[in-house]
């Protein structure tokens, strides 16, 4: 079934691609959270310009295609600039893969955020506010920190998203994964072989991901239980 | 009976309306409360007695009306609300301590990030309120390793961390099992004892009658009766308050 000649031909090219993948999903993602996080605020903000700004934005990202928005960075955006600004102006598939990936997840990162502090009960902030502690402060020591804990599961499932999503940026020729995939079965007509080893490296690296998130939340539960049985002991 | 110091007022209210939406839930509320005073709020659910205590720290926005503690008009929008707030301690029924932080980083977290101790201060400060109420062993528990009782002794020891002159309860004991009531209400007696100006929303009739200087009825948003716990509780004049007294005595 050709296996043999894909693992001798393609191998190589095929890791240096889930190489990259790796790389933007991982600073994607890194963005991706600083984004949604200040998004979050914004939305949450009695501030109605910072409110209206952080609603068009996840509005815009929700409601239209990845594969879209994409495009747009990659070819739009740059053709506007020349037009207007700066007609050498150019952006090369990696920076608009980024741009692209991060931009997407903040959206959806913002409203995982926004559903965490929503589940922080009232009279946590209530407490730290009739403390004297002001609004940023109650934020950053008392909400945020219990929000990340409720938000971790969507958190999750966010991040293994955003590696998948990695595939769509083989269309602006970002050389991912799947884009060297497609040059190798362009040349050899090998399509079963390759696209299944594609297929199990990305099985692999978002098992890592679920693995690695499993034990981190079997710890927390773990530390959970464990305070209820002192309870329980008193 | 405490030492009331009547030249200097804490807390004075006036005509103090209160809207949610279009229901009106204080209806004009004018009331003085001086330093070293014990006031006990009660009065029938839903009178407004929880609402008029949170409009002292503003944690409810006055729709109208003015409140002065220790001479801040906190209505006042340039008012800073946070530097007030640092002075009046407040005790919730559900005790809201931080589920993210051990007790005693709950007690050491305002005034270190308000900057008013050292984290050694803070943390001295904190173990010494902690022996105070009776739980110097449970300093690195987490809040829900606690017993009710104990969580609200945590609360109040947090609140008094801050060194503030006014304490705000909002029925502390509620959310309690009965064998845990009387363990909190010991604490707040002891602070009564040491002067502490104290206003109590409460159904402990006990507790008001023995340790308030001053018992306030409330009643449908506005107070009804006032007077000393000999006056309120044995001597009712308003009919409010003999319904009421009739129901829960």
């Amino acid at each position: 079934m050709d296996f043999g000649r894909v693992f001798q031909q393609a191998l190589p090219m095929l890791l240096d691609g889930l190489w990259l993948t790796v790389r933007v999903s991982l600073i994607s993602i890194v963005i991706g959270m600083v984004i949604g996080l200040f998004m979050c605020l914004m939305k949450m903000s009695k501030n109605v310009v910072l409110r209206a700004i952080a609603g068009v934005y996840i509005w815009i990202i929700r409601g239209t295609p990845m594969l879209v928005q994409a495009l747009m960075v990659f070819f739009g955006l740059p053709q506007l600039v020349q037009m207007t600004i700066n007609p050498d102006f150019r952006l090369d598939a990696f920076t608009a893969g980024i741009i692209t990936l991060s931009l997407n997840a903040g959206a959806y990162l913002a409203e995982i955020y926004r559903g965490g502090i929503m589940a922080v009960p009232k009279g946590q902030s209530e407490a730290a506010r009739s403390l004297g502690l002001s609004q940023a402060q109650t934020m950053l020591k008392v909400v945020l920190p219990q929000a990340i804990k409720f938000s971790i599961p969507s958190l999750v499932n966010q991040f293994i998203i955003t590696i998948k999503d990695t595939s769509i940026l083989s269309v602006i020729g970002m050389a991912e994964v799947v884009n060297k995939a497609k040059t190798y079965v362009g040349s050899t007509y090998v399509y079963f072989a390759t696209y299944a080893v594609v297929a199990l490296m990305y099985l692999l690296v978002i098992s890592i991901l679920m693995l690695v998130s499993s034990y981190i939340e079997k710890k927390l539960k773990y530390e959970a239980r464990k305070g209820k049985r002192r309870r329980d002991e008193h | 009976m405490t030492n009331i110091n009547r030249s200097n007022k804490k807390v004075v209210v006036t005509n103090l309306h209160k809207y949610f939406d279009k229901n009106e839930v204080l209806t004009g509320i004018d009331a003085t409360i001086y330093e070293g005073e014990v006031v006990c709020v009660i009065g029938p659910s839903g009178s407004g007695k929880s609402t008029f205590l949170r409009c002292l720290n503003k944690l409810e926005d006055a729709t109208s009306g003015k409140i002065e503690i220790d001479s801040f008009d906190i209505t006042d929008k340039k008012v800073n609300i946070n530097k007030v707030r640092e002075n009046i301690g407040m005790v919730f029924q559900q005790f809201n301590l931080f589920q993210n932080m051990t007790v005693i980083k709950n007690i050491m977290m305002a005034p270190v990030s308000l900057k008013k101790m050292t984290k050694t201060e803070a943390y001295a400060k904190g173990m010494e309120l902690l022996a105070r109420v009776g739980l110097a062993d449970k300093a690195d528990s987490f809040p829900g390793e606690l017993s009710g009782g104990q969580q609200q002794r945590v609360a109040i020891a947090r609140a008094l961390a801050m060194n503030p002159d006014i304490m705000l309860f909002d029925e502390p004991t509620s959310a309690l099992d009965p064998e845990m009531v009387g363990e909190v209400l010991d604490v707040m007696k002891e602070l009564a004892a040491e002067g502490m100006t104290m206003i109590v929303v409460t159904h402990e009739m006990g507790f008001a009658r023995e340790v308030s200087d001053r018992v306030l009825f409330m009643a449908d948003g506005v107070i009804c009766e006032e007077g000393t716990p000999d006056q309120v509780f044995g001597n009712p004049q308003n009919e409010r308050t003999q319904d009421f007294l009739r129901k829960v005595l």
